[in-house]
């Protein structure tokens, strides 16, 4: 049955170059994809560990910086009279790059943070993802700073036995970002169900007693963020490549909010909740675009949002799962002591 | 009594946070495969002690070592990986996943495969995850939850979750096994069945201190009893030689019953 649905699902999104030739339909459903691929990293932390990270947009934007950087090539000063000079290189190089250096920061933020967790890993991601703003702001030697990183080449795949293939029109953006997506979703969906997915979920429902048969907190999290920051920097690089132009407003908050939103409205810790939230969040700019004024669709985004997170609370995927198949299964009710206080009192 | 060897060593152990002195001085030992019980009136100190020897609080002074190993400064999950396993009075089990599912959690230490080999799904990684639900199974089966194994464990009884809570400790499987509080919460056919329990993981060489508050239960399943009372021991020995010692009365009636 569900993979029946996720056979059909892919088809359709498939299909739609196909039959919509609309470029201005398509933009919008490359770059709503796009942000899907950062709304499924963002859900493996928030989600299956139950980690905010409100500054998620750090690790897509340096994905699309490195990458932008990468295949533009730079010439910076570095203090002591150096310079460091790099040619520049084939696109997929700095995808590649994009993934490896976002999972590193992953890496370092989340060593830094998951030690203390909870609020204080939420102002660690805020600081890092403004820090690193500021960096792209004011080191113009490297990012041109306001200026904006412009003339980034589009993504050219090396195909074997024939000459590189450079994509440029929407319709081969939109299979690539497609095909990117469909990736990040089967690696988060192995993830979460193997071995290692039991651990985070043990840990985000009961840290104490994760702990006690042998999980490592730490090193849970960590790989957590760093799979998580490898993804959105994935998703940062085929931003970079297709719009070919980044500044710093990339790094805004208001672009985590967008993904955050994404995950909640869909359902967090569900696989398929941040592509249907994100799906709906992506495309309603679109679709009140010729109906009103962008102040009101402000307005109207909040509503929707409200509307859904009022009908369905859960998110829409999980409470329509809940709500249309597991039958059999007793909800869980809460234990007369609330299972929640899991650590405090405990050990109190 | 026959001479065992020696699995926990408890030296010299003193809790104290801020003023408040919960554990004074502490020393006993556990001998391998022995059941042991840790009693004393309530605010003794006994969930102190477990928190201290599974490394979840750090001793003002003494040390725990379990097989040679010196525990202070390791944190919980690697004192879990010695084998080491604790359950807990009230948040024992995974709430919102199935009976199955806990138990697929407790099984973590079993199931360590390399995360690229479970990405791609390699063989070696298939074949670890059928060890880990065939195991679950048994285990549900060991403790006789089958009929609920696809509920949330969150809305099981209170004596069924404490139950899911021994089979994850299980699942974990450990060489010693630290019970806090099991049978608080069962009624008394769940106690007895309880009690056949805790002999037939004995039986399998698992040893267990039991912190319990149920005296028939302790006094029938003990081999050896260590009893508390403001944060010092005031007594040892078996079940028998408990039962008649008066500063144990004196500290469950006398001054323990006028607190109550």
């Amino acid at each position: 049955m569900r993979i029946v649905v996720t056979i059909l699902a892919v088809a359709a999104l498939a299909s739609v170059p196909l039959w919509l030739r609309d470029p201005y339909l398509l933009n919008a459903l490359i770059t709503t994809g796009i942000f899907v691929i950062g709304a499924m990293s963002l859900n493996l932390l928030l989600g299956f560990t139950g980690q905010l990270s409100l500054g998620h947009i750090a690790f897509f934007g340096i994905g699309a910086y490195v990458s932008a950087l990468t295949s533009l090539g730079f010439d910076v000063g570095l203090p002591g009279g150096f310079r460091l000079v790099h040619a520049p290189w084939p696109p997929i190089m700095g995808f590649v790059l994009a993934i490896l250096v976002a999972g590193l920061c992953g890496y370092f933020v989340g060593l830094l943070s998951f030690r203390v967790r909870g609020a204080y890993f939420v102002i660690v991601t805020i600081s890092f993802a403004e820090v690193v703003r500021l960096v792209a702001l004011n080191w113009v030697e490297l990012t041109q700073g306001p200026l904006a990183l412009t003339n980034i080449p589009s993504v050219a795949l090396p195909l074997p036995g024939l000459s590189e293939l450079t994509l440029r029109t929407k319709m081969q953006n939109y299979y690539l970002v497609l095909v990117v997506a469909l990736i990040a979703y089967l690696l988060i969906a192995r993830l979460v169900h193997s071995h290692f997915g039991r651990a985070m979920r043990g840990l985000m429902e009961n840290e104490t007693l994760a702990v006690s048969v042998g999980i490592d907190v730490t090193k849970t999290l960590t790989i957590a963020a760093v799979i998580s920051a490898a993804i959105a920097g994935a998703a940062g690089s085929l931003y970079a490549h297709y719009i070919r132009i980044i500044d710093p407003e990339v790094f805004a908050f208001i672009n985590t909010v967008t993904m955050v939103i994404m995950v909640i409205s869909g359902g967090k810790g569900s696989l398929a909740g941040p592509v249907v939230g994100g799906m709906i969040f992506g495309l309603l700019p679109v679709a009140l675009r010729p109906v009103m004024a962008p102040e009101a669709q402000w307005i109207a985004y909040g509503g929707v949002l409200m509307a859904i997170l009022f009908v369905l609370p859960r998110g829409i995927v999980p409470s329509l799962a809940q709500r249309f198949g597991r039958r059999g299964s007793r909800t869980p009710v809460l234990a007369p002591v609330a299972l929640t206080e899991t650590g405090a009192k405990e050990l109190a | 009594m026959m001479a065992r060897s020696i699995a926990m060593t408890i030296e010299q152990v003193a809790v104290r946070f801020g003023g408040l002195v919960a554990i004074s001085d502490m020393s006993f030992t556990v001998g391998e495969g022995e059941i042991v019980s840790l009693i004393g009136p309530n605010g003794a100190g006994k969930t102190t002690a477990f928190n201290v020897m599974t490394g979840f609080l750090t001793p003002s002074a003494g040390r725990v070592t379990y097989q040679g190993i010196t525990l202070t400064g390791l944190k919980p999950h690697e004192i879990a990986d010695l084998g080491l396993i604790r359950t807990f009075q009230r948040t024992s089990v995974f709430p919102n996943d199935t009976v199955y599912d806990n138990l697929l959690i407790g099984l973590h230490r079993q199931g360590r495969v390399r995360l690229l080999d479970a990405i791609l799904g390699l063989p070696g990684a298939r074949a670890s995850e059928r060890r880990l639900r065939q195991r679950a199974s048994e285990l549900i089966e060991w403790v006789g939850l089958e009929r609920l194994a696809h509920d949330a464990a969150g809305s099981l009884s209170y004596g069924e979750q404490r139950l899911v809570g021994v089979a994850l400790a299980l699942a974990a499987e450990p060489s010693m096994l630290l019970l806090d509080e099991p049978v608080s919460g069962m009624n008394a056919s769940e106690t007895h069945r309880f009690v056949e329990l805790i002999r037939s993981i004995r039986d399998r060489g698992i040893t267990i201190l039991l912190v319990e508050h149920d005296m028939p239960m302790v006094m029938t399943v003990s081999d050896r009893i260590v009893v508390l009372n403001y944060g010092r021991i005031i007594a040892g020995g078996t079940p028998d030689e408990i039962r008649n010692n008066a500063a144990v009365i004196e500290a469950y009636l006398g001054h323990g019953a006028a607190r109550a």
